[in-house]
Order: structure tokens, then sequence, then C-alpha cells
């Protein structure tokens, strides 16, 4: 094999992938509006195109005609900067996430992730985390009062709230046994994750929707509050920029939430020898092909449940305060983490050294305690709280 | 392009404490324009971190010169300024100033004529509540919230539009009566809104009252004791939740609210909770009454037959020289009101809305003042928000349910 196919293959993948996540963020936008609508009793945008399929494109063009203002006592070098720094980590973020199984084209095996990384997870942390100096930049080089406190918020909330995310990532890890993601993928073969590890995959979901900064916790853009938060001073295609962010982000962490936890792009785990299944080889005629089409198509399908999830919890719930934010990510959720690491450590050592499969089923009954436990706690609080009202 | 000149902290140092000079705290505009300041309200706020040290009210910005403007009108003319004022409660500003007119010129209302006002008055107070309910859950980011609560709003607008051919700006109420009789559909269009509603109120608490973001957003923020509402002047739910039993509807009857049986919710513990729950009991009882009201609705006519004052109805108009001269001085002088001066109140969603109404033996006010509950409100946020965070002055205020077009005026 010659060299140079390696780098088209990966300037190809690398490229179809960046058109996925640019639809997808486009996609996403009418998919939120209309999900939002048909909750809120309205029809949401239905006029470009059917079912408003062209929207998109229209605020699309919209943004790109956008005058593009930039406020005078701006960092002007930081204020362009930030909506790139944003921008890119959201895009790279989804490199190392397997999108199906490997498969034949021209003779040369094609794997559907562009890079693969011994330490993934650890390239998704790393990543995550370079986000949060877009918005922070931003909000600091627009000299604005409002952009300001949003970037602060945003950087104390990331903060802590990535060390739960990291420890939710743990439990995926000694579960999989590996930081390789397409070896996690392929540990759920015959269990998800999310069945062992229920509490695991709940924590998880809440603790992504503070990372990329969704309702509940969409604190450094607090409409009501802060206007816009960290992108006030931003319009026109700097402003797409940001939103592209957090839309992107949301799709790849819905991607890394079906990869650690709902069996990245395998099937569910009861269909493993049947038909459905990514491994199987569906014969038509004399025709004979592995089924590795249907990898992308579970993981969009697990996609997009995960993300009328975020939709859904949009659209029902009010907004938790600042302070309460930072009690929740370091008094609830850390030890919580902690816990459920632990006892998924302990089950999985335990299963290893005495052979008992009934000790794996002991990993979801004990976690779910703990969740039942601390939401039990949070209630109490909440009635003490409030003086018998509740 | 002209330099904007540096709005320095020396313009507000006598409102702001010492540390805020020294750069200790930081100085933030909050409004005219912003999304949770309700319409055009500046606050400037002095902030240590995220924490309101001192908050001060800026209002003016919606000034429209309403009272000012009755003056240089006849009676009848001027009452169509009082829809402007707070816009979310025409009829009841309608009925607060037809109410001091027909006190000034001492005009009866018929029976009919004030059962068919209290309906309307009462469903405005529940379409006044739901916008409330839907911009403090919008406040909080509950933004499905918003858009249940004008659904039913949208019901009542319709009600209003069949009544007066107005959804919002009404004048429908006018001295002596109502402008004219209700449709037929009218009673139906009620009666379908008082079924359905008690559902949808269950439906608002079960998305509100025990979400458990809901109540750590609000409870024990603001607190407004007994004695700080009552020396402000603070009124209406704002004031009942903080354990005053005071709604005018009860200590001082008028348009025969003593024949409806409702409860009075009043709550002690002053805080933003507490005025919510309030305001949702209030939803339940102002619907008992619309039902009240409108099983006895007597037949009638609607307008008083006094036609010094009231013009008389289109049909007499062709048959009666009287009733063509009537009208025709009606709607060309209007009619003269007496050298004196009356004060009357109602409840509106928001307080006690009272109207002071001075006439000169002329056909004009001399005078007219409006005592607006959410300018009194609005008074009494600073002390509220005092140590707080800037989430929850937002929690607050909305809280207060003010109206810049009642504040302004």
């Amino acid at each position: 094999m010659t060299d140079w196919t390696i780098w088209v293959e990966w300037v190809v993948k690398g490229f179809i992938l960046c058109m996925i996540l640019l639809t997808g963020f486009a996609y996403l936008t009418l998919y939120e509006r209309r999900a939002l609508a048909r909750i809120q009793v309205r029809v949401g945008p239905n006029r470009a195109g059917p079912q408003g399929l062209l929207q998109p494109i229209a605020d699309a063009v919209k943004l790109i005609f956008k005058e593009e203002l930039t406020p005078g006592k701006v960092y002007k070098v930081v204020f362009l900067l930030a909506p790139v720094l944003t921008v890119v980590p959201s895009l790279v973020l989804a490199a190392v996430i397997p999108l199906g199984d490997k498969f034949m084209l021209f003779g040369r095996e094609i794997t559907l992730y562009v890079a693969d990384l011994n330490v993934g997870v650890l390239y998704l942390m790393s990543i995550a985390s370079i986000a949060v100096y877009g918005i922070v930049l931003a909000g600091w080089s627009s000299n604005n009062k409002y952009a300001m406190l949003g970037g602060i918020r945003s950087s104390a909330q990331m903060i802590s709230y990535e060390l739960s995310l990291g420890l939710c990532f743990v439990i995926a890890i000694i579960l999989g046994n590996s930081m390789n993601l397409n070896e996690i993928v392929d540990a759920q073969r015959d269990m998800w994750f999310a069945v062992i590890q229920p509490a695991g995959a709940l924590v998880f979901m809440v603790v992504t929707l503070a990372e990329v900064n969704r309702a509940p916790f969409d604190m450094p853009e607090a409409e009501q509050e802060l206007t816009a938060g960290y992108h006030a001073e931003y319009s026109g295609m700097k402003f797409a920029l940001f939103f592209m962010a957090e839309y992107q982000k949301m799709i790849v962490i819905c991607m890394i939430a079906a990869t650690l936890f709902f069996g990245g792009y395998r099937e569910f785990w009861f269909l493993k020898d049947t038909f459905f299944s990514v491994d199987s080889v569906w014969t038509i005629g004399s025709w004979q092909f592995k089924a590795w089409f249907l990898g992308p198509i579970y993981m969009l399908l697990k996609v997009i449940v995960l993300l009328f999830f975020m939709i859904w919890i949009r659209a029902t719930w009010p907004r938790i305060r600042y302070d309460r934010l930072m009690a929740f990510g370091w008094k609830v959720l850390l030890p919580l983490c902690l816990v459920l690491a632990f006892i998924t450590a302990v089950g999985i050592l335990l299963f290893d050294l005495l052979g008992n499969p009934m000790l794996i089923w002991g990993v979801p009954v004990l976690s779910m305690l703990c969740i039942l436990v601390v939401v039990a706690f949070i209630y109490r609080d909440l009635r003490r709280k409030s003086h018998g009202r509740v | 392009m002209a330099q904007l000149e540096e709005v320095t902290v020396d313009l507000y140092k006598h409102l702001v404490s010492e540390r805020a000079l020294t750069g200790e705290t930081m100085l933030l505009n909050m409004g005219p324009q912003h999304p949770s300041t309700h319409g055009v309200l500046r606050l400037l706020l002095e902030l240590d971190g995220e924490v309101v040290v001192n908050c001060i009210p800026d209002v003016g910005f919606l000034h429209t010169g309403i009272e000012k403007n009755m003056e240089a009108k006849t009676y009848q003319k001027a009452e169509v300024m009082t829809d402007r004022l707070d816009y979310m409660n025409t009829m009841g500003n309608n009925l607060a100033y037809v109410m001091a007119v027909e006190k000034l010129v001492d005009l009866d209302v018929p029976p009919r004529a004030q059962a068919l006002r209290v309906i309307l008055v009462e469903l405005q107070r529940i379409a006044s509540h739901l916008v409330w309910l839907g911009t403090s859950g919008l406040d909080l980011a509950a933004m499905s919230m918003f858009l249940y609560c004008f659904r039913e709003r949208e019901q009542i607008l319709d009600i209003f539009e069949l009544v007066s051919g107005q959804r919002m700006m009404t004048t429908y109420i006018r001295p002596g009566g109502v402008w004219r009789d209700v449709p037929v559909e009218f009673e139906k269009a009620v009666r379908d809104f008082i079924k359905i509603f008690p559902k949808r109120i269950d439906e608002y608490e079960r998305l509100l009252t025990k979400n458990p973001l809901f109540i750590d957003r609000m409870v024990d923020i603001g607190y407004l004791s007994k004695e700080t509402a009552l020396s402000y002047g603070v009124t209406g739910p704002t004031l009942r939740a903080s354990g005053v039993d005071w709604d005018l509807r009860k200590t001082r009857p008028y348009m025969g609210y003593e024949q409806y049986d409702f409860d009075v919710p009043v709550l002690t513990e002053g805080d933003t909770y507490a005025r919510y729950l309030v305001r949702i009991e209030e939803l339940r009882q102002t619907l008992r009454i619309v039902e009240q009201a409108l099983n006895k609705l007597p037949m009638g006519p609607v307008r008083s037959d006094n036609r010094k004052y009231v013009p008389p109805p289109r049909s007499e108009i062709g048959l009666s020289m009287e009733a063509l001269i009537h009208h025709f001085k009606l709607w060309t002088e209007g009619f003269l009101a007496p050298n004196a001066s009356v004060y009357s109140a109602v409840e509106s969603p928001r307080g006690e809305l009272g109207v002071l109404l001075e006439g000169d033996g002329g056909p004009k006010p001399r005078r007219v003042h409006m005592r607006t509950p959410s300018f009194d409100n609005l008074a009494v946020l600073p002390e509220l928000v005092k140590g707080h965070l800037v989430a929850d002055l937002v929690a607050i205020l909305a809280s207060i349910d003010i109206v810049l077009g009642d504040i302004d005026r």
C-alpha cells in the first residue's frame, strides 16, 4: 500500500465528517425548532420548502448577508479569533468516534472513523475542554459587561462539570477495559453499558447538558438574565459560528453518549445474532455482503433520540440558578460520579475474581439505589427549604 | 462617527455605595432594552460579582402623557386613553375610570351591565395573570409555559373581540353601563372557557409548582415583609402574599362583588413562591366569580336610561327628537360634570387601581390622576433584591408583575 493513499483517505473522511456535522447542525436547528413547536402547540417553520426542509438554508443565507458589526472598543484579534476557537474543537471532536464498522472498498479496508486513537476518550476530554477558551475569550474581548459575566459563568461551569464528565468516561473505560472508542463499542456487543450502568448513562446525559451549555444549564447565554451572554456583541456569520459550535457539540456529545453507553453504531444487544446486526451478512441472490451500512443508520437513530431528550428538557425545565448549578456540580454530581465509578470498578473486579455473573448485576442495582438516594436527598432538601409548602 | 461619551460612575455616585466609586463593585445597566424587564424599564444595578448590592429603577421611558391628554378630552372620549394605561388590564382600567365618572355625575348602572362588567373584568384578570405566568415562566427559561398561557389568553381575547370588536383596546365599559349588549354566542364562549380552564391550571401547576428547579428558583427569594409592603403602599397579590388580607373586591365591594362567593388567597411567607401561589389560586377563584356571575346574569337593559349622560340607543334616534338632540349633544359637547373631586378604586390584577377625577363644571375633567399599582409595587423592588443574584432579580421582577404602561402613564 502506498503512503499517499492513506492521506487521501484521511482527507476524504475528514471532509465527509465535517460535511456531516455541518449539515447535521443545520438540520438540528430545524429539528429543534419543529420539535419545540410541536411541544408548545405551535407549527414551527414550515414555509421554506416541504415541511420547512429548506429553512436552514434560508437561515444561513440570512446570516451570511447580515452586516458584521465589530463594536468600537473590542480587542479585535481575540474578538475575531474567539468564534473560530469555539467552532474548531466542536468539529475535530468527532474525529475519533466510530460511525460504523469497517468495510472493503476498491480493495482496501475503509474504517468509519478518521483517527484510531488508543486514548480516544482522553482526546475527547481534552478537545472538549478547549472549547471553553473560545467562550471565555469572546466574553472578555467583547468589552461588554453582560458578555463578560457570561464568559466567567461558562468557564466556572465547564471546569466544574468536566470533572464529573471525566468520571463518567472512567465508568465506560472500566466497563470497556479500554480507552479506545472502537474497543469500547465492541465491548458492548453483548450488553450496552447503559444497561450495566444506567446511573452512569443518566449522569452522563445530565453532565453533557452542562458541558454543551444546554438548558437547563445554559448559564453563559442565559437570555433572560444576560441577554445573550458571551455572544451578545456578535452578529452575522461570527454569531453563526457560535451557534454552529453549540449545535455541533450537541450532535457530537450525543454521538459520544451513544458510543460510550448505548452501543455506538451497534444494534440493540439482543439483536446481535439476527438479520439486523451490524456483523450479519446479507444475501441478495448470489450477492453476499456484510451489513456494515447499518452502523451509521443506527448511530443516526441513536443521536436523533438522544437529541430529542435535550430538546424536550429545554422545552420543559426552568433554568437552574448559577450558584445552585455550581453546588449541584460539586456537591451532588461529583460525589455521585465517584461512587458510581467505585461501584463499577468493584463490581468488575469481583466478577473477575469470583466469576459469578450475578455480581455484574449488582452494579446497576446499586447504582440506581445511589441515584434514588440522591434524588430523595434533593427532595428532602427542597421540602425543608420550602417550609413544607411542597 | 461621533465619539460616544463615556458614562462615568460620577453620575450615579449619590445612588450607589462607596464601593462602586473605588471600582470594587460593578455598575450594570439592565434595560431599557432587556428581555426580562417587562418593557422599557431601566434598572441600574450595582453588582458584587453577581450579587446585587444596589438596584435603582429608572422609569419614564414609556411616558405617554395619558393623564394630561385626558384633561383635553370629554369624559367619554378620555376613556379611550385608559385602555393604553395598563395594557394587560384594559377592561379593568375602563371600569376604574368609568366608576369614577359615574361617581362624579351620580349615574346608576343597571344590574345586567354590572354583572357583565364583573364577568369581563374577571376574565381580564385571568388574561393578565396568564401573561404574568407565561412571562415569569419565560424569565426562568421555562419557555413552553409562555405558549401554553397564551393559548388560553387567546380564548379570552376572542371573547373580548366577540363583545367589543377589539381584542385589547376594548373601551367596552362605558359610563352608565356597557357599550352594547353581548351577542348570543357570548355565553357559550365563556362557558367553554370555564369548562376547559381548570384543567389547564392543573397543567400549569404540574409543569411548575412542584418542579424542583422552579422551587429552587422561587422559594426564599425576594422576601417582602408585611410592614415593608404596607409602608411602600404595595397592593394586590404581592401584598396578599405577605400576609395582608386586602382585596378591594372584599373590603370595599363595588359592582356587586358582595353577591359572589369567592375566597381571597392570602399567604404569609412573602417570597416569590408565595406570590406565585397566590396568583395561581386567584386564577381559580376568579373563575368561580365568572361562573357565578354568568349563572345569575340578569336580563334587562345594559345602559342607564339617564339621557343626560348616556347616549340613547340607535333605534330611538330616528323616532325621537329628544334622542337625536341628546345624541348630538353628548358626542359633540359631552356632558357637564359638577365641580367636585372623586376617587374610586378597583382591584386590578396588580393591585389597587385608583382614579382621581376632578370635574370643573365643564365637559372635560380638570385633572385626572391614576393611582397605578405597578408604580407603587415597583418602588419596593430595591428592598427585595438586595443580596440576591441577578438571576433572582429577574424572578423577583416577574413576581411583582409590573406593566410599564401602568407605571409611566
